[in-house]
């Protein structure tokens, strides 16, 4: 199978699975469903550290090959994300951003408007900027605009696990957007993953479902291979769907 | 002098961004410091002198989605 690779800023990517660092068990998983998946990118967040304790430094779990992909987490204003982003950068950690504005803590909504100012100000300032969004049309348009590098709408509520609530809304933005669509949030099974990369999404970001099965690392393996085969069922272009039945074997009788 | 450290207000000895970090026994390799607002690099870390009311903080990477 013949596909080109996404190229997200100055970076290729042939494997179209990115995962996240949240919620694993152990910080030592990480490597070992790096290496089972085959993901290229991964997000990471940034926090106040602990005085009175030591913490170990995550970024030791990633290999120096895998993209980081910091996330504004915990930002409840644009402004607040352009803070997070410009650390981020500032500390060694490249200049892709997944901005993440969220004032809303039942659902874990993002923000869409403040995520739009915070979009135009960071790729204004050369970030490549990678926003967490409800897929709504419009808004993923002036992303575009905005300068945007991809748009990451979610298929449910972050942590849900319940796949691709959002369909017709995300069939929207992979059908109309010029750059490419991330579904992110929510996917709680490979076959969901299957399901978004068959609709045309260019790549799906992926973290509870791995980071919280019992296994891991076998998890990540799964889900690289839904996505691979979602991605070459896309390409290939699926076949029509019918109401009636149309036979496979000719309408003749056996011995007609 | 005290400071202002992760939101808590701090009595401490240091009067560098370095001697500080030493002080406070932090992990330099995973650090990330804001000192008053402005982001300083580690090459940085012992040229930079505090002062009473300075507001600080101290950012690690940690696990996210």
């Amino acid at each position: 199978m013949s596909d080109t690779a996404l190229t997200l800023g100055e970076k290729t990517f042939t494997n179209r699975l990115f995962t996240g660092t949240g919620k694993f068990a152990a910080n030592s998983q990480i490597p070992q469903m790096l290496a089972a998946s085959g993901s290229e990118m991964i997000t990471v967040a940034l926090r106040r550290i602990d005085l009175t304790s030591e913490t170990e430094n995550i970024l030791n779990f990633i290999p120096n090959t895998v993209t980081l992909l910091p996330n504004t987490s915990g930002a409840r204003t644009a402004e607040q994300a352009v803070r997070v982003a410009r650390i981020a950068r500032e500390a060694g950690c490249g200049n892709f951003i997944k901005i993440e504005v969220i004032t809303d803590s039942k659902y874990l909504m993002p923000d869409n408007y403040e995520t739009l100012k915070a979009t135009e100000i960071l790729a204004e300032e050369g970030f490549v900027v990678l926003p967490y969004v409800l897929p709504d049309l419009p808004l993923a348009k002036r992303l575009e605009s905005a300068g945007a590098a991809a748009i990451m709408p979610l298929g449910a509520p972050i942590g849900t696990n319940r796949g691709l609530e959002t369909k017709p809304l995300l069939a929207m933005l992979i059908e109309n957007c010029s750059v490419p669509v991330i579904v992110d949030a929510g996917i709680g099974l490979p076959s969901q993953a299957a399901a978004a990369m068959e609709m045309g999404a260019d790549a799906v970001l992926v973290n509870t479902a791995i980071a919280t099965a019992r296994d891991p690392e076998v998890m990540g393996q799964a889900f690289d291979l839904a996505v691979r085969a979602g991605r070459a069922a896309y390409l290939a272009e699926s076949a029509e769907t019918s109401l009636t039945a149309r036979a496979s074997s000719p309408l003749t009788g056996f011995l007609d | 002098m005290q400071l202002q450290i992760n939101g808590q207000a701090t009595q401490i000895n240091a009067t560098t961004l370095d001697e500080l970090i030493s002080e406070l026994e932090l992990p330099r390799e995973s650090l990330v410091v804001e000192h008053n607002s402005q982001i300083v690099r580690q090459q940085q870390w012992a040229q930079t002198r505090l002062s009473q009311d300075d507001v600080l903080e101290l950012l690690s990477f940690v696990g996210g989605g």
